[in-house]
């Protein structure tokens, strides 16, 4: 849906929801809502990145479809919300071109990336070779000078999406309501509290919803294993790091170590978690969402799926011949992985982060 | 095709429900003929918000305490003492246990708001509103193995001396004959059914404002009394407030209730006030405004605000029409300029100073006016203007079946051996006219289970 359809109807959703205000205590979408009483973008997408996507106003809504009012909020701030991704990435065209076609694009970059690893592997004059040592393929120099680049990159384009829709989301609330209410502190606190524990998946004491009469807690243990796995798999990387520079013990490490052993968890829990949430998603009732999220959140999880298949493979297989090309897979979905997320699924979190820390800022 | 059950319920809301729960825990076997479609199932119950319910003290849900005396006595402060005294002492003996029994079933509440909602003291709010309640009691049903037919629609009862033997169903366009032991009829009153409403109203009825489900034709209501059931209640009364004029003819529900009455001066037509707009609070008021419109020519209101109040109510689902003057609002909303603009002009100059508190009966009000603004009387001064149209909405009709203490039909002089009443079709037994928020749920909370539980005695 162009973006003018989705402010106006998004906008007239509301305008119902907030004449009823029924689904008041299920989550701080209602409440934030009920501090307006017009819709434009920018509140729209603050109220968008509340949401959680648990249902429960759907099934519970007096005017959903067939309804000739056809109210779906899940489905409305679903739209709403990937184009806000597209709305504040920067630089916005990477966004709108990754969006396109998304899995397809993410399985091309780590294709291509795969390709110029074994290029690069074989422009180093160094055979394929067994031994577990990857900067005999790709030197250490040439890896941190590449990934440290797009790293550095990806921090600061998340950073400048982040504060635009910051910057956008206190503006609609403080312009919002009548009475502009005192900030409250300890705000930060409580969003990282809330939003890490995705309280709001099941504030109302269910669990999340996957049809109307289903509540069961898959989606919920299936992206805290998603979280959690790629929180340990970056640990792992900088526990590497530090190994390496500063006390100078160059990997491979032993499979006893601290970084294999984070990765490994992280990246078993990685698997399982995108395993489970690709299912998860896919026998949900398709009313919740909107069809524009499928290509954000597959690439995504397809690309966590690879990037956590091909290390563990590599920490298996690294003594054997075909350790070179699985570095070079490993490194090309890590890349392809990297370079995407800021166009891609992962910033939801920092959205939701910001959009809770507003509302926890301002009581709404 | 005949279908044989312990226990049929008729309906598909919070008293048919209530009861086939009821009936299915005693042991029997319970099947519910739902009129409408799956999407639509739960009658007017998909439309609430909370019960009303007698409390000794605080709880999760309810904050202070709500005794049976006062709630009695609320109840009778709207219904004029018309009313079977028995029977409104036992639904608010027994309002105390609905609550914990909704949740039993998968119903929940709302954290009690305190001090931001004054309904939070008596009323129970239900959490996503009334359509979830009956989403969970259809889950428990599923759970429980009782039968559900949607889209069946009960054209004939078979009844042998007032008690009950096999009701004719249509189900799928196919007729169907259920036999049973027992039936409860928990179908509604008849508010959707527009040529009924016209025998009682007149033309009038053209203009009225459905605002629940469009299944409530009271086909059965009208069964039973034919059969000899003894009626309750007027053909006219019903639950009526006023609605933005703008709502759809069925099903709008909520949204389209209008708060700013008394706030604001309410003019016809003609361009004439015709009631006290801030007579009483507005949770005391708002269900005398449906009658109060419906009296109106061409059963039609505007309600006239302005830039000081604009924000002080519950905004409609429809936008106001706003203009920077009151003759160019009366124009926008087809009124005559003239006649607005000097009723205005004589409200304005009888207003008295007064301290504006909403929350209270303030003394704001009008001096040497005909009819007078009691109380929240401000000057309308400040543009922009707004105008929102009004038409009256029918919640439900008060006629009905009167029942004994079991939920028996009363029919040809005597309780029914097997035939039960619920909910809103027997509501008028305890309330005629007026409304206090929240009783219809507790009416069909409390007979409901009443029902069941006596059907699954009677089926046994």
């Amino acid at each position: 849906m162009p973006l003018d359809d989705l402010t106006a109807n998004g906008a007239r959703t509301l305008t119902v929801c907030n004449a009823c205000r029924y689904c008041e205590q299920y989550c701080p979408v209602f409440p934030a809502m009920e501090e307006r009483r017009e819709f434009a973008r920018v509140d729209l997408a603050y109220l968008a990145n509340l949401c959680h996507n648990c249902g429960e106003c759907l099934y519970a809504c007096q005017y959903a479809p067939p309804h000739e009012f056809g109210i779906n909020v899940p489905r409305t701030l679903a739209g709403i919300r990937v184009a806000s991704y597209e709305d504040y990435a920067w630089p916005r065209p990477l966004a709108v071109m990754f969006r396109a076609h998304s899995l397809l694009t993410a399985l091309m970059l780590v294709a291509v990336f795969s390709g110029l690893m074994l290029l690069l592997a074989r422009s180093t004059g160094l055979p394929v070779q067994p031994g577990g040592d990857f900067y005999a393929i790709v030197p250490h120099g040439t890896m941190v000078a590449l990934f440290g680049g797009v790293f550095a990159f990806v921090v600061l384009a998340i950073v400048v999406g982040v504060a635009r829709f910051v910057r956008d989301a206190r503006a609609a609330g403080e312009s919002g309501g009548a009475k502009a209410p005192p900030l409250r502190t300890g705000a930060a606190w409580r969003a990282l509290r809330d939003g890490i524990r995705l309280r709001h998946l099941h504030t109302s004491g269910a669990d999340c919803a996957s049809s109307e009469e289903d509540r069961r807690p898959w989606r919920r243990w299936w992206h805290h294993l998603v979280l959690w796995g790629f929180l340990l798999c970056f640990a792992s990387t900088s526990v590497a790091a530090v190994y390496h520079s500063v006390f100078g013990w160059i990997a491979p490490y032993a499979y006893s170590s601290l970084p294999v052993v984070l990765g490994s968890l992280g990246g078993v829990m990685l698997l399982a978690g995108c395993a489970g949430l690709w299912v998860v998603r896919a026998r949900r009732d398709q009313a919740l969402g909107d069809p524009a999220q499928d290509g954000l959140d597959r690439s995504f999880l397809a690309l966590l799926f690879v990037t956590s298949l091909t290390g563990l493979a590599l920490l298996v297989l690294r003594d054997s011949v075909v350790m070179g090309r699985l570095l070079a897979l490993h490194l090309a979905a890590v890349l392809a992985l990297f370079i995407t997320l800021p166009y891609g699924k992962f910033v939801h979190g920092f959205y939701r982060l910001a959009a809770l820390w507003v509302y926890e800022r301002q009581g709404s | 095709m005949t279908l044989d059950y312990d226990v049929a319920v008729f309906g598909g809301g919070n008293a048919a429900l209530c009861a086939a729960l009821t009936a299915c825990e005693a042991g029997r076997r319970v099947v519910v003929v739902e009129r409408a479609p799956r999407h639509m199932r739960g009658g007017n119950s998909r439309h609430t918000r909370n019960l009303r319910c007698a409390h000794g003290g605080p709880t999760a849900v309810l904050t202070g305490a709500y005794e049976v005396d006062e709630f009695l006595a609320d109840l009778h402060r709207v219904n004029g003492g018309e009313s079977d005294a028995a029977l409104s002492r036992l639904l608010i003996h027994r309002s105390r246990e609905c609550a914990g029994w909704m949740e039993r079933h998968g119903g929940r509440f709302q954290a009690a708001l305190r001090g931001t909602l004054h309904l939070s003291r008596t009323n129970a709010f239900f959490l996503g509103g009334g359509k979830a309640l009956m989403n969970a009691y259809y889950a428990a049903a599923a759970r429980q193995g009782i039968d559900v037919l949607y889209d069946a629609e009960v054209v004939g009862l078979d009844l042998e001396g007032g008690a009950f033997r096999a009701a004719t169903i249509v189900v799928g366009g196919e007729r169907r004959v259920v036999l049973a032991r027992a039936a409860v009829v928990a179908t509604g009153g008849f508010e959707s059914n527009l040529e009924w409403l016209r025998e009682a109203w007149g033309d009038a009825a053209d203009q009225f404002i459905v605002r629940g489900t469009p299944y409530n034709t009271g086909t059965p209501l009208r069964l039973l009394l034919d059969a000899g059931a003894v009626p309750v209640g007027d053909p006219r009364g019903c639950h009526a407030i006023a609605v933005d004029a703008r709502a759809p003819r069925f099903d709008g529900g909520i949204v389209t209730r209008l708060d700013c009455i008394p706030l604001g001066v309410v003019v016809n037509q003609h361009g004439e006030r015709f009631a006290d707009e801030g007579e009483d609070l507005w949770p005391r008021r708002y269900a005398s405004w449906g009658a109060l419109v419906a009296g109106q020519p061409g059963q039609q209101a505007y309600c006239l605000v302005d830039a000081k109040t604009h924000r002080l109510f519950m905004p409609s689902v429809f936008p106001p029409v706003a203009a920077p003057s009151i003759r160019e609002l009366a124009t926008a909303l087809e009124l005559p300029p003239d006649r607005v603009a000097a009723t205005v002009e004589r409200f304005n100059a009888s207003v008295r100073p007064g301290t504006f508190d909403l929350e209270t009966l303030d003394g704001c009000r009008t001096e040497g006016l005909s009819p007078p603004k009691s109380h929240w009387a401000q000057r309308l001064d400040t543009p922009p203007f707004w105008g929102y149209p009004l038409r009256p909405g029918i919640t439900f009709t008060y006629l009905g079946v009167t029942v004994d203490d079991t939920a028996r039909v009363v029919i040809g002089g005597a309780p029914s051996r097997n035939l039960f009443a619920a909910g809103e079709v027997m509501a008028g037994n305890v309330l005629r006219r007026g409304y206090l928020a929240g009783i219809g749920m507790t009416i069909g909370t409390v007979f409901g289970r009443l029902a069941g539980t006596h059907a699954a005695d009677a089926a046994g």
